[in-house]
């Protein structure tokens, strides 16, 4: 790999990657590759120290469990709050949003600290005492993107027990709004949050297959010169298929 | 718990009399057959859920009462049930006649629609679903439930990995005297057993560890390595030490002896599933050599590894994966075939599972250099999944047209759930089509 290749961190696979999400890592890197540019994923098995100096950190879908697991090692030696602070780019999916915000509830019921990236909490409900829990929000979910990102809809596939929103005077905003789905489960119909170059979301798909401009987004926030990508044709084949088969 | 005997206890294979039954069970059973064919006769089906449903409504301890002291074997996993209790079945046949679920209704219904034929004394090959094992096991009290793996199956339900391997093992505690034949590579699998009183480890391999890689037990991170295999850096559990173990791709060590495998049926996944029919067959009182010998004359399973013509000059060899594991094992399979085109045929209903975010969990990148076909209702994310891994590709709309496209000629298709069985049905009608007289 050339000294210019950008570095993608896949942080841990095997308790963040139930979800297929480790496909987000081979769209960046092959979306790089297509343009000319030099592409390294580091996959960075559970256990082990996440590197400095990547530019691109992924953080994927998990079970409950191995989701307390993960937090540990994300948190140890702050290399993460540093790498965000030095301007490195994270994307953030579903279990990985969750333990990226300040709480999110564990498989016993516990209430654990998260990585603290984004200002959000993530609890099993927000309903008041006596109010029911609500039920798992899984299904096909189609989100408008906040404007200002100028991206066109965006599709996926959620499955998550959490519902999560900002923390008092939270900086950022929501990823987008939820036009078919659950998202956050916020009155507000928010979906993910933005905060800086830190991306999360409840979409899998994965979410960078099935919508190619966030995964474009992510890159721009690396290399502000990105040049375009035709393709892949097959993207936008399914992107028209989704919107059909969903009645967008 | 104790560990594997050197020598496992055996029983007859067939009990010299049936089960005594009740007036009421006697009534349920003779509903049960009536349903069936009523259904049956009607084209509704095979017959094989209503019959049992609506037995099990009227005697809902029907099915304890007609499995009582019979010898059965229940057998489960996310892959190679239905092949593993078709092997079994077979095996058993050796000894005497044979209850089986082979039309692979794999719940309470199912299979007691099995056990409701004549001779009640008949053993039994189950299978079973692995959210149903309990239910089922507590009820039919089999002398071996076969536990062959868990992984992720159906990503649209959650922590179901996990949940199957715990709810297996509390199953141990409420079977007393019931051996469980598992395979010991698989650590969810190895902890779900040791809940049972004894344990027949068979060592089938696992090609597919994502699923498995922190401890059942404790939640902390587990270890590999080629001496150990898998064990936990943190707690006690570990793999333990195989009686049996696939050796190749037609032998097997037979508690230290090297005994021959001939399968009609491709692949070692198919080895290791034999192993497993065989141990459990072996528990039941028929020898492991002659097991095995037997098991030779299944040729296809429901359909899978069969041959159907697809397109005038183009058959299909017919292959089921539906899940990153199956996928994995397809892969193997199909790298024995280097030159023919490949269909894959996907669709994502609920049977299937929902969210196909898995198709990147597979290594389509092994497709490199093969023509590949797609077809299916979601044959557009499998495309986009084959533009990442650079294989070349074409969308059809059935796998019909796709073999159309082909050169003449033996093509593999590996389709999921009900891509797999829509197409069975439709190459089965064709070809009854043709049978039928002018």
């Amino acid at each position: 790999m050339s000294e210019s290749a950008t570095r993608i961190a896949l942080v841990y696979p095997e308790l963040l990657g139930t979800y297929g999400d480790g496909g987000n890592a081979m769209v960046l890197a092959n979306r790089l590759r297509w343009r000319g540019l030099g592409a390294e994923v580091v996959p960075v098995p559970a256990g082990a120290a996440v590197p400095e100096q990547c530019d691109l950190y992924l953080l994927g879908g998990g079970e409950d469990e191995p989701q307390v697991l993960a937090v540990e090692g994300l948190c140890s030696g702050g290399v993460m709050a540093r790498a965000v602070a030095g301007g490195a780019v994270v994307l953030a999916v579903c279990a990985g949003y969750q333990i990226a915000g300040v709480s999110f509830p564990g498989s016993d019921g516990r209430q654990y600290d998260g990585v603290g990236l984004l200002p959000v909490e993530t609890r099993r409900s927000f309903a008041g005492p006596g109010e029911p829990v609500p039920p798992r929000a899984v299904g096909d979910i189609v989100v408008d993107a906040d404007p200002t990102l100028e991206l066109p809809p965006l599709l996926g596939y959620e499955n998550h027990g959490g519902r999560t929103r900002p923390v008092a005077g939270a900086a950022g905003k929501p990823l987008g709004t939820v036009r078919q789905g659950i998202g956050n489960g916020t009155a507000d119909r928010a979906e993910g949050w933005v905060i800086g170059k830190v991306l999360a979301t409840y979409l899998h798909g994965p979410v960078l297959a099935q919508n190619p401009a966030l995964a474009d987004l992510l890159l721009r926030w690396v290399h502000p010169d990105l040049p375009d990508l035709a393709g892949p044709a097959e993207a936008e084949v399914l992107r028209r298929a989704r919107l059909r088969a969903l009645g967008v | 718990m104790t560990a594997a005997p050197s020598s496992p206890p055996r029983g007859p294979a067939v009990a010299s009399s049936g089960p005594r039954l009740s007036m009421r069970a006697r009534l349920a059973l003779a509903l049960e057959r009536a349903t069936s064919a009523t259904s049956r006769r009607l084209g509704r089906g095979s017959g094989e859920m209503i019959g049992g449903k609506v037995a099990l409504r009227t005697h809902p301890g029907v099915m304890r009462e007609v499995a009582a002291e019979r010898a059965l074997a229940c057998v489960s996993g996310t892959n190679g049930k239905t092949t593993t209790t078709r092997l079994l079945a077979a095996a058993l046949a050796t000894a005497g006649p044979v209850a089986s679920n082979s039309g692979g209704a794999n719940m309470g219904p199912g299979v007691l629609h099995a056990l409701a034929r004549r001779p009640y004394a008949a053993a039994g090959a189950l299978e079973v679903d692995e959210i149903w094992l309990p239910r089922v096991a507590r009820e039919v009290r089999p002398r071996a439930v076969v536990l062959l793996n868990v992984t992720r199956d159906q990503l649209d339900r959650s922590n179901e990995t996990r949940r199957i391997s715990g709810i297996w093992r509390a199953l141990g505690g409420e079977l007393p005297g019931c051996t469980a034949v598992a395979n010991c590579d698989d650590p969810l699998v190895t902890y779900a057993a040791l809940g049972f009183d004894t344990q027949v480890w068979v060592a089938a391999g696992q090609n597919w560890t994502a699923d498995a890689m922190v401890c059942p037990a404790c939640g902390k991170l587990l270890e590999r390595g080629p001496d150990f295999g898998w064990r936990c850096g943190n707690c006690e559990l570990r793999r333990p030490q195989p009686a049996i173990e696939v050796t190749g791709l037609d032998t097997v060590s037979w508690r230290g002896t090297e005994l021959a495998v001939t399968l009609a049926l491709p692949g070692r996944v198919n080895v290791g599933n034999a192993a497993h029919a065989a141990a459990a067959a072996e528990l039941l009182g028929v020898d492991a050599a002659d097991a095995l010998a037997a098991m030779s004359s299944v040729a296809a399973v429901q359909g899978r590894y069969s041959e159907a013509q697809l397109a005038p000059g183009r058959r299909g060899r017919l292959l089921l994966a539906k899940n990153p594991a199956g996928w994995v094992e397809m892969l193997e399979l199909l790298e024995t075939e280097p030159d023919r085109p490949v269909i894959v045929d996907f669709n994502s209903r609920t049977a299937d599972g929902r969210d196909p975010s898995w198709l990147w969990d597979v290594p389509f990148e092994r497709l490199r250099g093969r023509r590949v076909l797609v077809t299916g209702e979601r044959r557009e994310d499998v495309g986009v999944r084959l533009a990442y891994a650079e294989v070349p590709h074409t969308l059809y709309a059935s796998a019909e047209e796709a073999a159309a496209a082909a050169p003449e000629g033996v093509l593999d298709v590996v389709a999921n759930y009900t891509a797999f069985r829509d197409l069975l049905v439709r190459t089965s009608q064709r070809a009854a089509g043709k049978k039928a007289p002018a």
